[in-house]
């Protein structure tokens, strides 16, 4: 692990025991009690830990929801039901589980968010990126697949619309559809594929998020500063400092979930998922979830051909192209200062791009006619430009505030100010007993 | 923090420019060809059950399920939704077993493998008026009459921005019984001029599919008869029977706000410990 030898010391011969064996107990001692963090990290650093949370309580609760669904296009919708109404707390169960989806996403969004901001994606950390990108990719393919379980309009006819996009890659589109659906349309084979990899792909999940924490440990996390750890002072030991600032979070987290799975479960979903599948009748509007209306946005955007690529292709292009551009992020920003702290351009455009984003999230709830494509194609535009042409660009111009010289002096610095109402001999250093 | 404060203001009025004609355009409604629907949004009602501590008024359930039974489970199922769960309205156990007997419902095979009608049991579920969706649309002009089981959670008209953010925060839930109630009240006899309405079906500016629906007005004042003195209005009629239908679609939700309570409580003194203890930690260290 980061910061070298382990300070772990077996203090019973059953742990000595164990230790010369298989150093499990030591590899959690390091890596979650004397593993040491940056001293200023603040709440946006907590999101990591939210999200290992939230991913259990996923799982928790779709182990048990799976005992009482059946994934047939039959009996799926009254299973949903009949864990709705018969089944003990399964309302709650069920409600735990779609809103807590939602709650995922919204995490994770706010750690990506996070990521962008701090630079967090710049050397050495291009592998924790992008492990990272590949967890948000698997859940993305998790949650759409999950949303098509209940059976209901939006779940058919969003996985007919989502599995439609694979149709305009030439040449092997159509195969990948219908590998996709077990035939040549969203039916029973689609379900319980669906079903299945509903089931797996959370595990892989947590596989990646292993690999995720390790290369987190190998590199160090970044802090607000962007300043790498030089010295035991910048740092501060993960239990208790980080264990407690972290759980803090979650149980703050866990009041806005609370609040939405108790009082209003059903604000993030869509009505039109409470009448059964029909492939008959087509909804008015079909719009996916709210974690990927920004995409949405983004396909419906291109509407005009680009030389031999059509608008269907180019659109799948685009929304595959919005979720890409991530995965080589670390080599777009060109700036030599990791945090938009030391950064105020970055820093402006940088917001532009959340507010660009939530636009995007906003028109892709919209029906794609009249001005609406028009401003989802300019917010389109502003989404590829940030990636492509700020990130590069900006980091050759700008100038960048001054960097404090480490960690300890950036804190110390901040505190100057109200340090007069500290005692005197406030600790510098961490606590020597911590 | 200048530059992003002006960066927002100068972004904020660059979307309230391109928001603006957008807004204004779904205002302008043209009454001969409505282009969305429903064309009037339903009126928010006060209701029992909305808020953190609603409850089911458990007289107006049964109002409801008396209009339901009289005149709506004529033509609509209410597939999902069995006797015995009528406890919640605040029968007893046996004037739930009554109510069901009134129904008959088929069981069996029986011994010599013959299948038999009975009187329907707690354990039963509402039988459905038709015996599958082919009759249930031939039988009403080719529009099979949807099921009621969910209905209360499979309507609601669109909140647009930025009413769904205010949602969140006045907790609003109740967009189905508002649809249902407007639905029910809002037929009108002569359609605007020069809008087409098509044979067989009638006018209604609230439904929430087009301008006009395959369902004729179905309630009238004095058509059920109330016995606890309740008015026997149309617009009484729709209460009840929306009120009705919420808890058939969402049958624990008082059980859901309650346990919600006590779980945000517990989890706002828990906060409070735990926040308390983490300052207790970093105050050994400047950070």
């Amino acid at each position: 692990m980061a910061g070298g030898h382990s300070t772990y010391k077996p203090n019973t011969a059953f742990e000595r025991w164990i230790d010369k064996r298989l150093p499990l107990p030591r590899l959690m001692y390091d890596s979650f009690v004397a593993y040491p963090v940056p001293r200023n990290l603040n709440y946006a650093y907590t999101f990591g830990g939210i999200l290992s949370i939230m991913l259990v309580a996923q799982i928790l609760t779709g182990v048990v929801l799976a005992m009482h669904y059946a994934s047939d296009t039959g009996l799926a919708f009254n299973s949903v039901e009949k864990i709705m109404r018969d089944v003990n707390s399964g309302w709650l169960l069920r409600y735990l589980h779609a809103n807590g989806a939602s709650m995922f996403f919204v995490a994770v969004y706010i750690h990506i968010f996070r990521g962008l901001y701090y630079g967090s994606y710049k050397a050495p950390r291009e592998l924790l990126w992008i492990l990272g990108c590949i967890i948000y990719l698997l859940m993305m393919a998790t949650a759409f697949m999950g949303y098509v379980l209940p059976w209901g309009q939006m779940s058919f006819w969003g996985a007919t619309v989502i599995t439609g996009f694979f149709t305009a890659i030439p040449l092997v589109g159509e195969w990948i559809q219908q590998l996709l659906l077990g035939g040549f349309a969203v039916d029973n084979p689609t379900l319980n594929r669906f079903f299945s990899l509903h089931y797996l792909l959370p595990f892989m999940i947590a596989g990646v998020v292993v690999l995720h924490v390790w290369a987190l440990h190998v590199t160090g996390q970044t802090n607000p500063t962007g300043i790498e750890v030089k010295s035991k002072t910048d740092t501060v030991a993960f239990t208790p400092y980080a264990t407690i600032k972290d759980s803090f979070a979650m149980v703050v987290f866990f009041i806005v979930f609370a609040y939405f799975v108790f009082y209003i479960p059903n604000f993030l979903g869509h009505a039109d998922n409470y009448i059964q599948a029909d492939p008959l009748k087509t909804p008015a509007h079909i719009v996916p979830e709210w974690y990927f209306l920004p995409f949405y946005a983004i396909l419906r955007a291109i509407t005009f051909n680009i030389g031999p690529i059509d608008s269907k292709l180019g659109g799948v292009l685009a929304m595959f192209g919005a979720i890409a551009v991530l995965f080589v992020v670390p080599w777009l920003d060109t700036s030599k200062v990791r945090s938009a702290v030391y950064r105020p351009w970055y820093r402006l455009f940088f917001w532009v791009f959340v507010l660009d984003s939530i636009f995007l999230g906003w028109l892709g709830s919209r029906p794609a006619e009249g001005t609406y494509v028009v401003m989802a194609q300019v917010a389109t535009l502003y989404y590829f430009a940030f990636f492509i042409v700020i990130m590069p660009v900006l980091g050759l111009l700008e100038t960048p505030r001054k960097l404090p010289g480490s960690i300890t002096e950036a804190v110390l610095a901040r505190n100057a100010g109200s340090a007069a109402a500290l005692p005197d001999g406030a600790n510098a250093a961490p606590d020597k007993n911590a | 923090m200048k530059t992003i404060l002006s960066g927002f203001a100068a972004l904020a009025f660059v979307f309230a420019g391109l928001a603006g004609p957008t807004f204004a355009a779904e205002d302008a409604h043209d009454q001969a060809e409505p282009t969305h629907f429903p064309i009037k949004k339903p009126k928010e009602l006060d209701w029992s059950f909305a808020g953190p501590f609603g409850t089911y008024d458990k007289g107006q359930l049964q109002r409801g399920l008396k209009v339901y039974k009289e005149v709506c489970s004529a033509c609509h199922a209410l597939d999902l939704v069995s006797f015995r769960t009528l406890h919640d309205l605040g029968y007893s156990e046996a004037q739930v077993k009554a109510f069901a007997a009134e129904y008959t419902v088929q069981a069996g095979p029986d011994a010599s493998g013959d299948m038999f009608d009975r009187p329907a049991i707690p354990a039963d579920y509402f039988p459905a008026p038709f015996p599958n969706a082919e009759a249930a649309a031939a039988a009403n002009g080719g529009a099979a009459p949807p099921d009621f089981s969910l209905i209360a959670k499979a309507r609601a008209v669109e909140r647009g921005f930025p009413t769904f953010v205010f949602d969140v925060f006045t907790q609003y839930a109740e967009a189905g019984p508002d649809y249902i109630h407007a639905l029910l009240t809002g037929y009108e006899e002569t359609p605007p001029e020069g809008l087409n309405v098509p044979e067989g079906t009638y006018y209604n500016p609230y439904f929430i599919g087009s301008a006009s629906l395959a369902m004729a007005q179905p309630l009238f004042d004095d058509m059920v008869t109330y016995d606890d003195g309740s008015p026997q209005t149309v617009d009484q009629y729709a209460k009840d029977v929306s009120a009705f239908l919420m808890w058939a679609a969402e049958p624990h939700m008082e059980d859901r706000k309650k346990t919600g309570f006590r779980v945000i409580v517990f989890l706002l003194l828990f906060a409070g410990l735990v926040y308390l203890t983490k300052r207790k930690v970093w105050s050994r260290i400047e950070h």
